[in-house]
């Protein structure tokens, strides 16, 4: 069974969110103005209001919005948090040993002249 | 006008799960030592009630390679309920551009939710551009702002070793 602690630390909800082209234009939407509404958002989006909101609900679940109450309004907010951690956690890893690959290859390179 | 004034405020919210206590989170927040264990490894200093001063200073490579003052980061407490809530003003003073801005909000919040902590940071950035562009992490070369400093602690909480320490 899945429980809600390993839910909110799993990777898995994460890259699924990112895995769909309306959700990532989304999260590019936030980015260059947070804290929008639903109505905002689907202004830019040929979508029916619905599709949208659903497409919000995995993006919040996923961690990559965050909503805050304003009065009547509810505002979506991009949290970039979780792209980091996968940032630190797999592509930072994979990167760095490349560069160290590289920085290797040239040493021996150097030394073989 | 209620619409132009929620217009003009500019909020940045980050959230990150991690799995440790509220009160491990608040620590290392708040106490001195902490703070240079992970993020930008700075010393900081906080006066835990409504109105103490709150200071960062500048670590010894920042002195070093950037000519920094002594206090890098100025403040004051608005409002301390450990371990769940802290609210203060954050006004970075280690270059012109950035002392000129106005001082900034920041807000933080610890939930427990089935065993979990759910640490919630606000930053109020309103009328500060540059300290706004920098803690969110979209200056080039200067850190990675909140997103870098939040993945650091979960990192530092979960395993004992911040992001910079792992093998």
């Amino acid at each position: 069974m899945v429980t809600y602690g390993s839910t909110v630390l799993d990777d898995d909800l994460v890259f699924k969110a990112l895995a769909d082209p309306t959700r990532r234009y989304l999260l590019d939407r936030l980015f260059v103005r947070d804290g929008r509404t639903l109505t905002e958002l689907e202004s830019e989006l040929e979508m029916t209001r619905f599709g949208v909101m659903k497409h919000l609900r995995v993006l919040e679940a996923a961690g990559l919005v965050v909503t805050r109450r304003k009065g009547r309004e509810k505002l979506h907010y991009l949290n970039p948090v979780p792209i980091r951690l996968i940032h630190d956690r797999w592509i930072d890893k994979y990167t760095e040993r490349r560069v160290s690959a590289l920085t290797d290859l040239k040493r021996e390179l150097e030394e073989a002249q | 006008m209620t619409t132009a004034v929620a217009t003009e405020t500019v909020t940045q919210v980050f959230r990150v799960y991690i799995n440790a206590k509220p009160q491990a989170i608040w620590d290392a927040i708040t106490q001195p030592g902490w703070a240079e264990k992970y993020g930008y490894a700075c010393r900081s200093e906080y006066e835990l009630r409504a109105g103490g001063k709150y200071r960062v200073f500048a670590n010894a490579a920042m002195k070093q390679h950037a000519s920094a003052p002594d206090v890098i980061i100025v403040g004051e407490v608005i409002e301390a309920d450990p371990p769940r809530k802290l609210v203060q003003t954050w006004h970075p003073i280690w270059a012109p551009e950035e002392s000129l801005e106005p001082a900034t909000r920041l807000t933080f919040e610890i939930e427990e939710e089935m065993g979990v902590s759910r640490l919630t940071v606000t930053h109020d950035v309103t009328g500060a551009p540059v300290v706004a562009r920098m803690v969110a992490g979209n200056v080039p070369n200067a850190g990675g702002g909140w997103p870098f400093v939040l993945s650091d602690l979960k990192t530092l909480l979960e395993t004992g070793k911040s992001l910079g320490e792992q093998g």
